[in-house]
């Protein structure tokens, strides 16, 4: 895998030509005019280029899976306010007619799951749901769609797949259901794919088989992904750069290396001391952030992390922090009023060319 | 530590040997029933296959495996939750297979359990103060409402919630504090052991470490004795003294924690601990993977011989599928059943080729 040093261009950077995925600037607001509306997304931007893994890591309620709808137009058409831009090739999406985005979805770009038993028709046969977007976007007939789904679930490494066609969704176990899914998303060779949590459900083993098999599809095809997910572990490695989300905004975007060498914002900071470990040393305790998702305040008003932030003083009442780059790696960005120091061994090293 | 929230905390049989909690050939077996009228058995799940296992007082015994190995259900036989189907559960010296009616109830009150998910676990229609009270009603006759409000207070108190919380009910908390109330609820008749199936795996990551840190602040201050059953090995290890890893109904290798870590003997821990995600790119780029071939046998049918063959990436052609392992102590204070453990961690048998592809071999049904 291609691991990004800080010289190249980042998520924000200024390469935009060959981004395949333009997200600027995008909102989602729920609820109508008249109530108090819910700001899910708020103001997020970032861009994916073919053959990069783009991560948006957040806990529940950061926004990150409606970010993803919103990109893919699956959000409701009532109720639901979409603002800013998506990209996709140039092609603007907010906006754009149900024809096209059904076109274009399955096609261009496509979406796994979380949950596979509950994205999958559990009365259709597999066989039936993968030859069912064969059909839809491209012309081959009903034999070629089948031999070809055949030969979709044998790259996604599904046993006997010939028999496994015409078994129905619970039929399979939940690795080999997450897998029919992936192969339902690659049926049309996507240029695109958001994997929205694509391996939660699913146990430490057959997670590591799913993950590879994602990992492959990337450095194999060349297809752009936004991996969303609230494992740091799974980000660490997969992702090439990534987005920290906390209440509809991002906090943090860098390169991995750097997010996990040198986080700056006080959030990712937290999260890391938070999760125990396989490889630190026993007895070191951990250190949570108090508080819960919930406990937040609007950006409008200020920092939203601010009532959990363990350095919090008055500085950061300020409406509507920007996301600001780092001094020594300009694509480093965090929206925080006292980012983390960077440690000293780690400053020196940044500084030699 | 001294407890300053208990004032019976040390109960009458508390001398005597360190082992409070001592499992022995545990067996769950759960009947596969067919048929219309008459219910003909047609075999069995064995979700927990002979089982040994001690908790030595005042530690933490920490188990894992996959969903599906028997863990939950081996927890819920220790409490006899689910009637086990052979095998004995002795705690602080007494059977509790022999126990019947009113001997049974009395005994309950020295273990507890904290269940995954507090919102299912807890009744929705039962305040917080109701909810923590009950306990108190079924097995304390003295006190009356003023003690047990004083009680039900400090506990909350303990728990790291606010007084006001005594008044409300479950659907007003978040998940992590749900949790707190549901570990309230499981110290309020000050146990001896808790088991704790998947305390924290239904909460986000920052709060994760909020429980975890609260359940070692109790047992530092309560002298609580832990059974905590957990997929997530990261977790296990953190908390844990002692670690046993299950696969399918039965332990395959059991360590102190740090052992474990350092030098895992069995094919399955090893191919448990490369599998987990590391947050860190440095290691996440470096480290092997062992990736399994399939997946979980199922428990009605498992594997003749070794039950990890049909998915053991350091498979050998003699012993693995005909020949049953024993768990065995490899090194002292370490058990493992595994033929070759010993070749493995010399490093004569390496994985093979074939498990890193996950097509190699079909999944038995």
């Amino acid at each position: 895998m291609s691991t990004r040093t800080s010289q190249d261009p980042g998520p924000s950077g200024a390469d935009s030509t060959s981004a395949l995925l333009e997200v600027d600037e995008l909102t989602v607001t729920f609820g109508p005019k008249s109530k108090r509306p819910v700001h899910a997304v708020d103001g997020v931007s970032f861009s994916v280029r073919p053959g990069e893994v783009v991560g948006l890591v957040g806990e529940s309620g950061s926004g990150k899976s409606v970010t993803s709808l919103a990109i893919m137009g699956l959000l409701p058409q009532r109720g639901v306010r979409v603002g800013g831009s998506v990209r996709f090739e140039g092609r603007e999406l907010v906006g754009a007619s149900q024809q096209t985005l059904t076109d274009m979805r399955g096609r261009d770009m496509a979406m796994v799951f979380q949950d596979p038993m509950s994205s999958l028709n559990p009365v259709l046969p597999i066989g039936l749901q993968v030859t069912e977007v064969l059909r839809r976007h491209t012309d081959l007939d009903r034999e070629g769609a089948r031999a070809e789904a055949e030969d979709l679930l044998r790259r996604v490494g599904i046993p006997d797949p010939r028999r496994r066609l015409k078994d129905y969704p619970h039929q399979l176990s939940g690795g080999m259901r997450q897998r029919a899914l992936i192969a339902i998303a690659l049926a049309c060779k996507p240029r695109l794919l958001i994997a929205d949590e694509p391996t939660t459900a699913l146990d430490v083993t057959i997670q590591a088989q799913v993950l590879e098999l994602l990992r492959k599809l990337v450095t194999d095809t060349g297809t752009a992904m936004i991996m969303i997910t609230h494992d740091l572990g799974v980000v660490a490695g997969l992702c090439d750069d990534v987005n920290v989300m906390y209440s509809g905004r991002v906090v943090e975007t860098a390169g991995r290396q750097e997010l996990f060498g040198v986080p700056r914002h006080r959030y990712t900071e937290g999260l890391l001391a938070s999760i125990p470990r396989m490889d630190a040393p026993r007895g070191q305790p951990l250190r949570p952030i108090p508080g819960t998702p919930r406990d937040t305040i609007s950006w409008s008003r200020a920092c939203a992390f601010a009532p959990r932030c363990p350095v919090v003083d008055d500085d950061c009442l300020v409406p509507d922090l920007e996301l600001t780059p780092d001094r020594e790696r300009r694509f480093h960005l965090h929206r925080c009023v006292h980012p983390a120091d960077v440690p000293a061994a780690v400053r020196t090293t940044q500084e030699t060319p | 530590m001294t407890a300053t929230t208990s004032g019976q905390l040390d109960p009458a049989g508390a001398t005597g040997s360190d082992t409070l909690l001592s499992v022995r050939g545990l067996e769950v077996h759960f009947p596969i029933k067919r048929g219309l009228l008459i219910d003909r058995t047609i075999g069995h799940v064995r979700a927990v296959d002979g089982v040994d296992l001690d908790v030595a007082r005042g530690q933490t015994y920490g188990l894992v495996g996959e969903s599906g190995c028997g863990k939950s259900t081996l927890g819920r036989a220790v409490l006899r939750l689910e009637e086990p189907t052979a095998g004995d559960v002795v705690f602080d010296g007494t059977s509790l297979r022999e126990l019947t009616g009113e001997a049974m109830r009395r005994m309950r009150k020295r273990m507890q359990m904290v269940f995954q998910d507090p919102m299912s676990s807890l009744d929705p229609r039962q305040s917080v103060q109701s909810i923590l009270t009950e306990p108190l009603r079924a097995h304390l006759r003295e006190g009356g409402r003023t003690a047990w409000d004083k009680r039900v207070l400090e506990l909350l108190e303990v728990v790291g919630m606010p007084s006001s919380a005594a008044a409300k009910f479950p659907h007003e908390f978040s998940g992590g504090q749900r949790q707190r109330i549901g570990i309230a609820r499981a110290i309020v008749l000050n146990p001896e052991l808790v088991i704790a199936d998947e305390p924290v795996s239904a909460l986000d990551v920052s709060v994760q470490a909020q429980v975890i840190n609260l359940l070692e602040e109790l047992q530092d201050r309560l002298g609580l004795t832990y059974l905590v059953i957990a997929h997530d090995l990261a977790v296990v290890r953190h908390i844990s003294d002692r670690i046993g890893v299950m696969y399918l109904g039965q332990i395959v290798e059991e360590a102190d924690s740090d052992d474990l870590y350092a030098k895992p003997l069995h094919p399955y821990t090893i191919s448990l601990m490369s599998a987990i995600p590391v947050p860190d790119p440095d290691i996440e780029d470096r480290r092997e993977r062992i990736l399994l071939a399939g997946d979980l046998p199922s428990p009605a049918n498992p594997p003749s011989g070794c039950r990890f063959h049909t998915r053991c990436p350091f498979r050998q052609p003699t012993r693995c599928h005909d020949e049953v392992p024993a768990l065995v102590e490899a090194v002292p204070g370490h058990r493992v059943s595994c033929h070759w453990a010993k070749e493995i961690a010399a490093g004569r048998i390496t994985a093979s080729e074939a498990a890193h592809d996950p097509t190699a071999e079909a999944a038995p049904d």
